[in-house]
């Protein structure tokens, strides 16, 4: 078991430095660093241009198996390049990071949470009209393009800001960013500020994540409610609520692993229209941005992070088979 | 091939079943329609699918402007009879726009699903059938395709598609989109080719690509449907998200996804801009899901049915 687990871990780890080194050719060949000091007025020296892009290891004179070289010799002592602007690639994802978390966190959670507990209620009430209602209601916001959700729901936010009188600095919801700058952030007023500032974009990830967990968890539960040991449970004395959730959802959580456990991992990333729309700047701004800026030591950096993320969510998924499922567990 | 199979087993049920009344025989594919028709919301969303399909290619023909005509005497008018669904900062007409934009979505999921879908079927079933060294690179190929950040990879590649035709940009979404697909393909290829009728097949001489293609695949014909289904409306969701970010169809042409991406600002103030394309996108992704719901229960042959089927 041990051997196994050795090998698919050697295995998997020769896939992200594959997938990191694919990255980096890749942004390397085709973003042109250089447009950045292109088309300036007045036209900085060619040499300084040069002497910059260097120094920044991102010189399209310099051939691009030398500047992989000098890259991957950096990356084997933890050390993932410069960005365009000169500052740490590590640094500035290191920061992006929390900003990602503190934005998701409470969205996926809550989304996770109650997306089960609709999909599970569905099932148990099979073809009633709350179950109708779920469904109907999953089946159109799963229509509904993340991008649009968020447009939708930040227009919504700022219309209720308006009816609600809220005109002026202070507003009821706020709409961009995360903090307003200057307060304190551990303050009642900034704690009150920041929720303020995360409602919308939570609901906005919370429904989406409701909208998925719920239709697969109610397939998943209906599965369940046909079999035999749920009613030999209620056979030995168990009431039908108590044999529900202790055998029933348990067993029908355990398909439900490896979406959790790729959720999870993706929590710092997964947010690209959300912060997009509702300004703030996580990982997801960045994945777009070190391609708009030519970044391409950012564009490896973050490809290498997400790369990590789906490995670990791979580790994450068996080993949540492992709490749910007493049979994986030898 | 797959069809008398399966009406072979569709007749075995009956007789077991032991009724007395005369079972008419109903062709697996005349069975599947009645199934689908029966279920209303998935023949509503192929009424909707259809209506979209008719604006979006027959639009063009019956208003007067065309998407990439100006109107110097309206920039930014709300609907009006001139213009249907109004116009833009441009001057350009948000109808035409809107059904040019549907038009690009609607063959960009289509073809791309058709891609991925086929390129899923040829690799998991060549992968399954034949194992070994194949088997081990095709499945290290379909690993780090996983691993590689799909968004990451066409944006940066997007440049190339810059000056070409749309095409490549299809083809690259397709190209990241038939993975997980595959390796379903892979699992049922590896219990198919264990059969009698394959074992028949490869006794008889038949070269190998001539059993998967007539054998193995025709076998899996319901999954493959669906799947393509599900994959029309991520590929359309996917070519929004890049287009949105400027990285998918580019200028002058136009699709749902850069409507939206450059309405997104404008949606309070100039509301025509960004509602009209956005709910023809919603309407479209609807229908969609549920005609492939709807496939999906009349194609699977364990379904349920009250009355006949």
């Amino acid at each position: 078991m041990t051997a196994f687990l050795l090998r698919r871990l050697a295995y998997l780890t020769v896939l992200v430095v594959v997938a990191t080194v694919v990255a980096y050719f890749l942004a390397a060949t085709q973003l042109n660093p250089r447009s950045r000091y292109e088309g300036r007025n007045p036209p900085p020296p060619p040499a300084a241009v040069d002497a910059i892009l260097d120094e920044l290891n991102l010189n399209d004179k310099t051939p691009v198996i030398d500047r992989f070289t000098r890259w991957a010799g950096g990356l084997l002592h933890g050390d993932l390049g410069r960005t365009i602007d000169n500052t740490p690639v590590s640094e500035e994802m290191s920061r992006r990071m929390w900003v990602s978390l503190r934005l998701m966190l409470l969205g996926s959670i809550l989304g996770t949470v109650l997306g089960v507990a609709a999909g599970a209620y569905g099932a148990i009430r099979q073809y009633h009209f709350s179950d109708h209602l779920i469904t109907v209601s999953s089946f159109i916001v799963l229509a509904v393009p993340t991008v649009v959700l968020a447009v939708l729901v930040k227009n919504a936010g700022i219309s209720l800001n308006d009816l609600l009188g809220f005109t002026g600095e202070t507003k009821l919801l706020y709409t961009t960013g995360e903090i307003t700058p200057g307060l304190d952030s551990w303050s009642l007023a900034g704690i009150s500020n920041r929720i303020a500032h995360l409602a919308l974009p939570t609901f906005v990830l919370m429904s989406g994540a409701i909208a998925f967990y719920s239709r697969y968890q109610r397939n998943a539960m209906l599965d369940v409610l046909g079999s035999d040991f749920l009613r030999t449970a209620q056979a030995k004395g168990l009431t039908r609520p108590q044999a529900l959730v202790k055998h029933g959802l348990r067993t029908a959580l355990i398909p439900m692993a490896t979406f959790f456990a790729y959720q999870f991992a993706l929590l710092f990333v997964g947010a690209t229209f959300t912060e997009r729309v509702f300004g703030w700047h996580g990982m997801g701004e960045l994945f777009v941005e070190s391609i708009t800026k030519n970044d391409v030591n950012t564009v490896a950096g973050v490809t290498l992070f997400v790369a990590v993320l789906v490995l670990l969510a791979g580790f994450l998924s068996d080993l949540v088979y492992a709490a749910l499922d007493p049979r994986v567990r030898v | 091939m797959a069809e008398r199979a399966s009406s072979q087993i569709l007749s075995e049920q009956t007789d077991a079943q032991g009724d007395s009344d005369v079972v008419e025989a109903v062709s697996r594919t005349r069975l599947v329609a009645r199934r689908f028709l029966r279920r209303r919301p998935a023949v509503g969303g192929l009424a909707v699918l259809a209506l979209l399909f008719a604006v979006a290619y027959l639009a063009p023909f019956v208003t007067p402007w065309q998407y990439n005509q100006l109107d110097t005497n309206a920039f930014l008018s709300p609907p009006s009879a001139v213009h249907w669904f109004g116009t833009t900062q441009t001057g350009f007409d948000m109808l035409a726009l809107t059904t040019r934009g549907l038009q690009k979505s609607l063959i960009v999921g289509l073809v791309g699903a058709v891609l991925s879908t086929a390129l899923a079927a040829v690799v998991g079933a060549f992968s399954g059938y034949f194992g070994g060294t194949l088997n081990t690179v095709l499945l290290t190929i379909i690993d780090l395709l996983l691993v590689l950040p799909s968004f990451l990879i066409i944006a940066i590649l997007s440049p190339l598609f810059r000056d070409h035709t749309w095409l490549v940009f299809v083809l690259l979404l397709a190209a990241f989109q038939w993975m997980v697909t595959a390796r379903i393909v892979r699992g049922l290829t590896l219990s198919l080719k264990e059969r009698e009728f394959v074992a028949a097949a490869r006794f008889m001489g038949a070269p190998a690509w001539k059993i998967i293609v007539r054998h193995i695949l025709p076998n899996m014909a319901s999954f493959l449907i669906i799947d393509a289904t599900i994959n029309v409306s991520s590929l359309i969701l996917a070519e929004v998200g890049l287009s949105f970010f400027g990285f998918g169809v580019q200028p002058p042409d136009v699709s749902l996804g850069t409507l939206i991406g450059d309405n997104a600002g404008a949606a309070l103030s100039y509301p025509w801009e960004f509602y009209f394309p956005s709910g023809f996108l919603i309407a479209l992704i609807l229908a969609i899901n549920l005609v492939g719901d709807g496939l999906r229960d009349a194609l699977d042959p364990n379904a349920v049915f009250q009355g006949r089927r």
